[in-house]
């Protein structure tokens, strides 16, 4: 591993270079996912095109944009969500570190073991108890020693800033919890199978504003550990969490399409496009 | 009605139409009062219509069979007509023997075939859900046949068994069908949530489908059982039914829906006073099983918050 500063200023410069010329070769420090021309359509309906992205290492990166604009569907093709869909049809190339996502030899399943998700709304699984929720990744991916399952959840409860309210009731059910201490758990249970990139879909949207709170600041922490990519239709949320954003928005035929990525403050502040100044303004969306 | 008229108000077109609108809705509000009121009463009068048999037939059954019944009724072997004290113990028994082993040959093909069909969308699954719909609608003395070819002719005798399949066969489609609709109600999240953390389809099934929907796959199971008990037209061909007492699977064997078909239709009141009795017994097996479905889902899912 390199120098995690270090890494993140060549990231950096990576994502803007990737912006403008997407046929440049990958840079020194290679971001941790990185997408090339990528499409997405469902039954001949084309969802987004044209996407050409790199998500920096350790950061967390923001998929914003109005509704329609294809964040989530952007989302949902880094961990090949959209195998589940029988009218899906993905094109162009996703890249985890030097991995082709879509490439041949790769299963589907042990991708989604790299790349974890959460979803927009909490969803435990309600049959199983918190223990057994934060550590079913675990069993899923044939993780059996007890010691590895018990020191897993910890560590990922702790990350998810839940440890101390539910390490004296870890058997009780899921659904015993509040909706904010549900998706933390959600965010545990992603965490525990040590994912290099968490996929966050509007992860607080179905949240109050303190609940949305602790999860935005525990975010923070988890740079340390892995690198996120979240989609928010919250332009504040972005700029308080987000260390680099992409703006996506509808086109004409009806299809979603990047139009540009930069380190949030720049994106924000002095975006190149005019449509990207409208958005961030509140113009539309 | 008496309204303020000012200059200003007239010319205002929102005012004006406001005022218009609710000056309607107060001169129509007794016409839709007694509309809604009919409405409500002719609901009431088919909902009174279609409880008068469920109402009649539980008080006439328990009418006529209460007389029949007694701690011997219930524990004794039937007898001869004419000879007191007799009861139906072989045919609890009997129906017991068959509808449990009925039972447990429906369950693995009715629940896993739901699955299927909650899980697939393809052609094969549409056929099979068609297939199980026209099954349903199948006469059950057409599964009794069936039964008397698969398994009577070729064994040689009547028997339990064979009994058991008529009705298995006749429970799979529903079973089927009822568990497709409770495993299609676990929200699609809860396995994208699993197939998220890299498990497989057949894992996400077991662990995270199954489970979630276990209340209306017991559900789906009792509704089955409560149909298959009250069957009689399989059992015809299949149990044939017995005086003695029997737990032989391969052997002829008594069942409540038999006792209340041939005894029913004997000249002897004797006889006529068991079949009742019976009936009213089959009634409320029923009935408890139905009401028992339901109060298993709601617990369960009460368990769950």
């Amino acid at each position: 591993m390199t120098d995690p500063d270090s890494a993140s200023v060549t990231a950096l410069d990576a994502l803007d270079v990737a912006t403008e010329q997407a046929l440049e070769p990958p840079p020194l420090h290679a971001p941790v996912m990185q997408v090339r021309d990528l499409a997405v359509s469902f039954a001949n309906r084309t969802a987004v095109r044209n996407v050409t992205l790199d998500f920096p290492r350790g950061q967390i990166t923001a998929l914003i944009g109005p509704s329609g604009s294809g964040k989530t569907t952007v989302l949902r093709s880094l961990n090949r969500m959209h195998d589940l869909v029988r009218t899906a049809k993905v094109t162009g190339q996703v890249l985890l570190g030097e991995t082709d996502v879509y490439g041949s030899g790769v299963k589907p399943a042990l991708l989604r073991s790299r790349v974890g998700m959460v979803f927009q709304g909490p969803n435990p699984f309600p049959s199983m108890s918190i223990y057994d929720n934060v550590v079913a990744g675990l069993r899923f991916n044939g993780v059996r020693r007890k010691a590895l399952l018990e020191e897993a959840a910890e560590s990922a409860l702790d990350a998810a800033a839940l440890w101390d309210s539910v390490k004296d009731r870890l058997k009780a059910h899921a659904g015993t919890l509040s909706g904010g201490e549900q998706q933390r758990l959600c965010i545990a249970r992603a965490l525990a199978v040590e994912p290099e990139v968490l996929l966050m879909d509007e992860p607080t949207s179905s949240l109050d504003p303190i609940s949305t709170k602790r999860i935005e600041e525990l975010l923070g922490e988890l740079r340390n550990r892995l690198s996120v990519i979240i989609v928010t239709h919250n332009m504040q949320q972005a700029v308080r969490i987000a260390d680099y954003c992409a703006f996506l928005l509808m086109g004409e035929d009806r299809a979603g399409q990047l139009i540009e990525a930069a380190p949030t403050t720049t994106l924000f502040q002095r975006p190149t496009d005019q449509r990207t100044l409208d958005y961030v303004n509140g113009r539309f969306g | 009605m008496t309204t303020t008229s000012s200059p200003q108000a007239e010319s205002d077109p929102v005012l004006a139409r406001r005022r218009n609108i609710q000056s309607i809705a107060a001169r129509s509000f007794g016409r839709r009062q007694l509309y809604s009121r009919v409405a409500l009463a002719v609901c009431g009068v088919f909902l009174l219509m279609t409880l008068i048999p469920l109402v009649s037939v539980i008080t006439y059954t328990a009418q006529r069979g209460l007389q029949a019944w007694s701690v011997s009724f219930f524990t004794k072997l039937p007898t001869p007509t004419g000879i007191p004290g007799g009861g139906i113990w072989n045919a609890i028994v009997g129906s017991l023997i068959i509808d449990a082993m009925a039972v447990a040959g429906a369950i693995p093909f009715g629940i896993l075939g739901g699955l299927f069909l909650a899980e697939s969308d393809g052609r094969i699954a549409g056929g099979i859900r068609f297939a199980a719909d026209v099954m349903s609608g199948v006469p059950s003395i057409v599964l009794g046949i069936f039964a008397y070819i698969a398994l009577v002719k070729t064994l040689g005798h009547f028997s339990a068994i064979a009994a058991s399949f008529a009705i298995g066969v006749l429970m799979v489609p529903i079973i089927m069908r009822a568990s497709e609709t409770a495993l299609r109600s676990v929200p699609r999240s809860l396995s994208e949530a699993g197939l998220a953390l890299g498990a497989r389809r057949a894992a996400v099934s077991r662990r995270v489908v199954l489970p979630a929907a276990l209340p209306g796959l017991i559900t789906s199971v009792l509704l089955a059982l409560s149909r298959g008990v009250g069957e009689t037209a399989p059992l015809l061909f299949t149990a044939i039914g017995s005086e003695y007492f029997s737990t032989s699977p391969v052997k002829p064997i008594a069942a409540l829906p038999l006792v209340v078909y041939q005894d029913g239709i004997q000249a002897y009141s004797d006889l006529q006073t068991r079949a009742w009795g019976t009936a009213f017994f089959l009634v409320l097996l029923v009935l408890t099983l139905s009401i028992g479905s339901r109060l298993v889902a709601a617990r369960l899912r009460r368990a769950r918050r």
